[in-house]
């Protein structure tokens, strides 16, 4: 177990390192000039915008040789400073981070594993009988081609405006503030609805459909045939064969949860939801380095964990894994 | 396991039920938007365009407001403004006047709101220093400004500009604060307080302890302001048609056909519904062949169809350009010289643009259907505006159709807005549309002083892009700004000069005048203003609160 988690822990390193260095460099290959696009947006006499322009490029350290900045980058972020956002200047970018990642986090952890676990649910028993499987399919197979967008659009109309059941702008409604109330928690929970189940339903075909596929797959395995020739209920040998065939599934999950702070833009955007998406896309058009740098970084981080996670999961679950890395446990 | 989770739910609950919701109150709420398109992170005076909008105006308040539709400077904070000679200017502040934590507001407070600029000269208005010599403190009402060179028409602007800063605050910041702080809990002397933010949307709570309540007996109507931000202009459509925006300084598309459905309130009930803010320009890159020819630029003007692009692209929410740019207010109107735009106009007429270039020695010689330039090289031009603007988008499709049809050979490019930015202000565009600096103000010194910026450098961050050198022009520029305000005919003579170089020279061609996008909900706010009931310039846009915005709050009633 030791000798396995110094390797994982020894590549991920060497993997973070490298996306990071990616992710600072990347930005600064567009063209263009972010602080001429910050000064754009200023309205005073022109004389005033040429000392503003010098002054901020000096402040945010672009007039220095890359290699530098490249540097200092990595002295900031070892200290937990992730640099001011020329977007939202003069915010600095964790803070950004820090106020808009938890509305993706509460949209998106419980979509994805929510549609995880149904979605599990509903393949299995999509792969009993063939009967079930040929009427069931082809509904996951729409529903995974489901643009999110479409999908968006349509609940909002239809439960939003001609039903009127929802709310269909914000995380909560204008005339309130955020508070431990029932009113704010129903209130936030009516707006949070309808981009949840245009995430939900679309992403709980695609992992249906996977799930179908590994069922039918072990039902074909050896252990399977050994069990029915030995009288087995179809429920245990369903039981068994879930349990293998989750296993890719798991993986699946891990990969998905990781991108959560890729945040789901086109969901943003329907619903005026707050999220990274959005901010992400802004940041890119406005060449706002930083942000755009913070941004990823929290993706890579997200993911490399979540892998990490996965793998030490992998351990407990799969004991395959656990002895041929020479079984300690 | 199970009685541990039960109490803790049964917690939760409790506390859920036990605290108290906070709840606007529709009839005391005004929501608006259009003038936020950023996450509201910055409440900074000192950078006012980065600025979440209400800073300046709602938060912070500036020596005088400006009223552009009766072209009169309202002293503000000021109580009476003289220029007791050719160099000084004395004010006089009102009594009585206070910031938001309680503490007076005086003389003091104005004097460290300039000086800090001398003190800081990265902030934006300490080019100011370059011609104030100093002010003196007469007492704690009274400010004289001696100026080394009085700039009477940027001094004007200026007034009701710069905001005034608490001095017991602001002396306590260090310059990093100063240039690069939030400022978020923002304290001023203004209308309305800094009350909370998210994502989408900035609170402002009306101050109740507001001077101008107990001395000139004003209270804005809304005990809070919503400014909220949506993602798409649809959004906001659909939230106006519902009733939940009651302002909203939007550009939404198809206003003139929703006019017929829904009761929605505009500026103007016909065509064109809206008031002119601001002018639009081509600009005319003049360092680059062609376009450094004055001929040729000249013929281009005659040859745009401004009256279509009215028509077809902005459903007639906007209103055609005069020859000169001038928007059609007093402030400008007053010095529009007809004589010489009679002689030296130009109208849309092709023929004469055929004409014009066919003289200038623009020719067709190697067959291709395009002329080509005198010395025979070939002319191909691309017009650029901003991915995404769509009313922009269209207009350079058919100024380049136009174009086309008189034999140029012209294309229009909607590069993302960075890319537009770099081209625009380095100098590497051939033809741009561009609006940032023709806003309405006191005095078109403005609007020259951005057209004919006279520091021409390698990156041209506000105005003139079109790099145009014209030292005669530059220098009428600056005599005309030294001309004090009561001397119109001086005033008149110069800048009559000025307009007759523009328009033979014409290095930037005015299109249309952009509207002032005001469309308002009558479901809880009523007594807008409007053509019949002109008493506001009913803008929320940063900026503006002071022109007109924060006088609008005051006199809006509740719907009942």
């Amino acid at each position: 177990m030791g000798r396995y988690l110094r390797r994982k822990i020894t590549i991920y390193i060497l993997t973070f390192f490298v996306a990071v260095t990616l992710d600072w460099m990347i930005p600064r290959f567009m063209p263009g000039n972010p602080i001429l696009i910050l000064v754009s947006r200023f309205t005073g006499l022109p004389q005033s915008a040429k000392v503003m322009y010098s002054y901020l490029v000096k402040a945010f350290g672009l007039d220095e040789p890359l290699w530098k900045q490249y540097l200092n980058f990595w002295i900031a972020f070892l200290k937990g400073d992730l640099g001011v956002s020329i977007y939202m200047y003069p915010k600095p970018v964790v803070d950004i981070l820090k106020q808009a990642v938890p509305y993706d986090v509460a949209l998106l952890l419980p979509s994805i594993t929510l549609s995880w676990i149904v979605g599990n649910k509903l393949g299995a028993v999509a792969a009993r009988t063939k009967k079930l499987d040929s009427i069931v399919l082809p509904i996951f197979y729409i529903l995974t081609a489901t643009p999110y967008l479409w999908l968006g659009i349509l609940l909002a109309w239809f439960l939003g405006v001609v039903l009127g059941l929802f709310p269909i702008a914000g995380a909560y409604s204008f005339s309130t503030v955020p508070s431990f109330s029932l009113d704010f928690i129903l209130d936030f929970l009516g707006h949070w609805i309808l981009p949840f189940l245009s995430l939900f339903i679309v992403m709980l075909g695609g992992w249906a459909i996977g799930m179908r596929n590994m069922i039918i797959y072990e039902l074909e395995a050896d252990y399977v045939k050994y069990l029915e020739s030995l009288g087995a209920s179809q429920q245990l040998i369903r039981k068994y064969a879930f349990r293998n065939a989750v296993l890719p599934q798991v993986t699946g999950l891990a990969l998905q949860l990781g991108t959560i702070v890729a945040g789901a833009l086109t969901t943003e955007i329907i619903f005026s939801y707050p999220g990274i998406g959005y901010i992400l896309l802004e940041a890119i058009l406005h060449e706002d380095y930083f942000l755009i740098q913070g941004c990823f970084l929290f993706i890579i981080l997200g993911v490399l964990l979540a892998n990490f996670f996965i793998d030490i999961i992998y351990v407990i679950i799969d004991p395959r894994i656990r002895y041929s890395y020479g079984g300690e446990i | 396991m199970k009685k541990l989770a039960f109490f803790v739910v049964l917690i939760l609950v409790i506390s859920v039920l036990i605290f108290p919701a906070v709840r606007f109150k529709r009839s005391e709420t005004l929501y608006a938007g259009g003038g936020m398109w950023a996450p509201p992170s910055n409440w900074n005076p000192i950078t006012p365009w980065n600025a979440v909008t209400g800073t300046v105006g709602l938060i912070y308040e500036t020596l005088y407001l400006y009223d552009p539709l009766k072209d009169e400077m309202v002293p503000w904070l000021v109580e009476k403004g003289e220029w007791e000679g050719p160099n000084v200017f004395k004010i006089v502040l009102r009594k009585g006047l206070t910031w938001s934590d309680g503490k007076p507001l005086t003389a003091e407070d104005v004097k460290f709101t300039f000086e800090l600029s001398k003190k800081i000269p990265e902030i934006y208005y300490s080019p100011l220093w370059n011609w104030i010599d100093r002010i003196e403190m007469l007492d704690e009402r009274t400010l004289v400004f001696k100026f080394s060179e009085a700039r009477y028409h940027e001094w004007l602007y200026n007034l009701y500009q710069i905001p005034i800063l608490p001095k017991h605050i602001w002396e306590k910041k260090s310059k990093d604060e100063i240039l690069n702080g939030t400022n978020e809990g923002a304290i001023g002397s203004g209308a309305y307080l800094f009350e909370t933010y998210d994502q989408d949307r900035m609170v402002y709570l009306r101050n109740e302890n507001w001077w101008a309540t107990k001395l000139l007996g004003l209270k804005p109507a809304p005990k809070r302001i919503v400014y909220l931000r949506v993602l798409s202009n649809n959004v906001a459509l659909g939230m106006i048609m519902k009733g939940e925006l009651d302002i909203s300084n939007f550009f939404l598309p198809g206003v003139p056909n929703l006019k017929k459905y829904y009761d929605i309130h505009t500026w103007f009930k016909d065509p064109p519904y809206m008031l002119s803010d601001n002018t639009a320009f081509l600009f005319l890159n003049t360092i680059k062949k062609p376009m450094d020819d004055p001929k040729f630029r000249r013929a281009l003007a005659f040859a745009i169809d401004v009256e279509k692009i009215v028509r077809t692209v902005f459903e007639r929410q906007v209103l055609p350009s005069n020859p000169l740019g001038f928007l059609p207010i007093d402030s400008w109107m007053k010095y529009y010289d007809e004589k010489v735009v009679e002689k030296y106009g130009f109208k849309f007429d092709p023929e004469t643009a055929k004409k014009l270039l066919d003289e200038a020695g623009y020719k067709d010689v190697d067959g291709d259907g395009y002329r080509e330039a005198p010395d025979g090289s070939k002319i191909h031009l691309k017009i650029i505006v901003p991915y995404g603007w769509t009313d922009w988008m269209e207009s350079i499709k058919i100024i380049a159709d136009n174009f086309r049809k008189i034999g140029l050979n012209v294309e229009a490019k909607f590069p993302d807005f960075g890319k537009y930015w770099e081209d625009l202000t380095s100098g590497k565009f051939d033809m741009a549309i561009n609006n940032f600096g023709s806003q309405l103000s006191s005095t078109p010194w403005t609007l020259y002083n951005w057209l004919f910026n006279p520091e021409i450098s390698e990156y041209m961050y506000n105005g003139n892009f079109e790099r145009y050198k014209n030292d005669e022009l530059f220098d009428l520029i600056k005599k005309f700004n030294l001309t004090p305000m009561d001397k119109t005919n001086e005033a008149k003579s110069i800048i009559s000069k000025i307009e007759e170089i523009f328009l033979k020279e014409m290095p930037a061609i005015p299109l249309w005048y952009n509207g002032l996008w005001f469309q308002a909900s009558k479901s809880a706010w009523t007594n807008w203003p409007s053509e019949n009931n002109p008493y506001a310039y009913p803008c929320t846009w940063g900026g503006r609160w002071q022109m007109g915005g924060l006088m609008m709050l005051t006199k809006l009633k509740p719907a009942k």
